[in-house]
């Protein structure tokens, strides 16, 4: 049998020009392969246009289920003159391939670059689809550490929460490339900024910002629609609002809710909750109400402006609760 | 290889019911989610490891737990247990907690110092899946009572960790002690509300670069007193959530000042002194 000849070759020059930067390590890694010959299968994820080079699958505002296959984080995809990045690798192997199939469909450039924005199964469990096509994958410094301490944990919930068909494949894979502070993409004529931020939404928020569309990949610092779900800081959140409204940037696509949104005021809805949610817990602490009263109470001014409200708002009271407690 | 980790969950459960220092975690193996007869089966198991063949009585009003059905954040699940001083005039001696289905079911055992006159103890959790939260009380007589509440904390992506980890380190060993006065919504005694900045650390993951386990690191014991006397004592593990929170009633005897003394498994000491403050007696 003759092998299909892979369409790579004049790329893989540049490429490893590409990521010299990387140091040896990256030199070790293997090449992006063409998206095409490893997902030819996988019927293609639907991609929507946001500008000029820049693609993205917007989730359902819902839980994550079987019926819904955990796609429910949006995806991001830009093309470079040389290369692909892809931001966030969706909650299954299942999902991820369909975007790989969507992406060849769409160029021919290999993916050279999965980033992550965070430790969450709906935005890394298609991780393995994304090493497996040689894409390097980038992350916040925090994140081999954050999915070292939920990986396994993550596995067995998950299995549970989606069965065990969508789970096939699934692996945590942790990024090879860590962003301490910044970093910058370089896709061939276009180039990522990549900033890792302090405790927020997670300990390990990563964005991506691309200056030449205006486009900023917030993951899930920013949530539109989709009531915010706190699980690093809820302080460290609402103190860099103001730096994160300074990216300057023109649309967003949030972690979840309408792709794209406008930017900075998609932030809006977010710091309105935030700043009622902290209210309601200080009242609480000082009067010495208990954690699973407060639980109930706080941030409930803001049940009708948002989606999943009941599923998440007493989560983030109670987690926020802990962290206000130390004031 | 970290064969040395691999312990079995009996050698797990009977180093940490003796109160030996957790050094190493077993893996739980994958399974389904569990139910209240999973629980329970787990119970049946665990009951001989910790208890011996001592007689338990189960759900005579003696004690009560009370947790949210649904856990809001699975590493932060908060419980209240509470003792009915009209079943037990002589108060209590003991209580343990136990969550059926953790990789380290016994989350802490709390010694009630003689006269302290404690009545509840609310603190936090780490659930790892559907269980069964147990306490058992035991009576100067050496009687054991059971409660138990059965707690969902499972899906979505809450998990029993520390969320802000730079953060924990920073900020490990800080100690908080809150005073409120008597009121007739806390049964009519003063309460006590102690918390510990420390990560509480599970040990269950890897290091990512040398893939070796990172060692447990806990708040292993604690002593808290007033005026000299001791209050209560706790020895727990890492199934008792990040930043360990125990609030309780007691009776004021004197004016002498609070203390607080934990202990983690780096043999680190953390000390805390507080005066007493007017609490409307």
């Amino acid at each position: 049998m003759k092998r299909p000849a892979l369409p790579i070759d004049p790329a893989r020059r540049r490429l490893i020009g590409g990521l010299a930067w990387l140091g040896a390590q990256a030199a070790l890694m293997p090449l992006p392969f063409g998206a095409a010959a490893l997902a030819a299968a996988q019927p293609p994820l639907a991609l929507k246009t946001v500008a000029e080079g820049v693609l993205a699958f917007e989730g359902v505002v819902e839980l994550e289920t079987p019926r819904n296959e955990g796609a429910v984080a949006n995806l991001g995809v830009v093309v470079g003159d040389d290369a692909v990045a892809v931001i966030d690798s969706g909650g299954s192997v299942v999902q991820a391939k369909a975007l790989i199939a969507a992406i060849a469909k769409a160029t021919a450039k290999p993916v050279r670059y999965l980033v992550n924005t965070h430790m969450h199964p709906d935005h890394i469990f298609g991780n393995a689809a994304f090493r497996d096509i040689g894409a390097t994958i980038v992350g916040h410094r925090n994140l081999p550490r954050a999915l070292a301490a939920r990986g396994p944990y993550y596995l067995q919930s998950y299995r549970e929460q989606l069965g065990p068909a969508l789970m096939t494949g699934v692996e945590i894979v942790p990024p090879s490339v860590l962003v301490e502070d910044t970093m910058q993409l370089d896709l061939g004529g276009r180039k990522l900024e990549l900033k890792a931020w302090p405790a927020a939404h997670t300990d390990n928020d990563l964005t991506v910002h691309d200056p030449e569309s205006g486009t900023l990949f917030a993951g899930d610092l920013v949530f539109v629609k989709h009531l915010p779900i706190v699980d690093g800081s809820l302080l460290g959140w609402m103190r860099q609002m103001d730096q994160l409204a300074a990216i300057p940037a023109s649309r967003v696509l949030p972690g979840h809710g309408p792709v794209p949104s406008l930017w900075p005021e998609a932030l809006a809805g977010e710091r309105r909750y935030f700043e009622a949610l902290a209210a309601d817990l200080r009242k609480a602490i000082a009067a010495g109400t208990p954690m699973a009263e407060a639980a109930k109470t706080a941030g409930q001014s803001e049940a009708g402006n948002w989606e999943l409200f009941d599923a998440y708002n007493g989560r983030n009271a109670t987690t926020a609760y802990a962290e206000l407690e130390w004031e | 290889m970290q064969t040395s980790f691999m312990c079995t969950r009996r050698a797990l459960l009977r180093a940490s019911a003796l109160g030996v220092t957790l050094a190493a975690i077993g893996i739980q193996p994958a399974q389904a989610q569990q139910t209240m007869e999973s629980s329970d089966h787990i119970w049946q198991d665990l009951k001989g490891v910790v208890f011996g063949d001592r007689t338990i009585r189960e759900a005579d009003g003696v004690v009560a737990i009370e947790a949210p059905g649904r856990a809001q954040d699975a590493a932060l699940v908060p419980v209240n247990i509470t003792v009915d001083p009209a079943r037990t005039p002589q108060g209590i001696t003991a209580l343990t907690l136990i969550i059926d289905v953790n990789p380290s079911p016994v989350a802490a055992t709390f010694k009630i110092g003689k006269d302290a006159g404690i009545t509840h103890i609310a603190t936090r959790l780490r659930v790892n899946d559907y269980s069964y939260l147990r306490v058992i009380a035991e009576t100067p007589d050496g009687g054991l009572h059971m409660a138990k509440t059965f707690v969902k904390a499972s899906g979505g992506c809450s998990a029993p960790a520390v969320k802000n980890m730079d953060e924990a380190l920073k900020t490990m060993g800080q100690m908080k002690l809150r005073q409120f006065a008597a009121s007739p919504a806390n049964g009519g005694e003063p309460e006590l509300q102690l918390m510990i900045r420390h990560p509480n650390n599970s040990g269950l993951q890897r290091d990512p670069l040398t893939q070796y386990f990172i060692p447990a690191h806990f708040i292993q014991t604690l002593d808290i007193s007033q005026g000299g006397r001791q209050l209560l004592s706790m020895e727990g593990g890492i199934s008792i959530s990040e930043d360990p929170n125990f609030r309780f009633d007691y009776k004021v005897k004197g004016t002498g000042e609070i203390k607080a003394q934990a202990t983690d498994t780096k043999g680190k000491v953390f000390n805390g002194a507080w005066p007493l403050e007017a609490t409307g007696m």
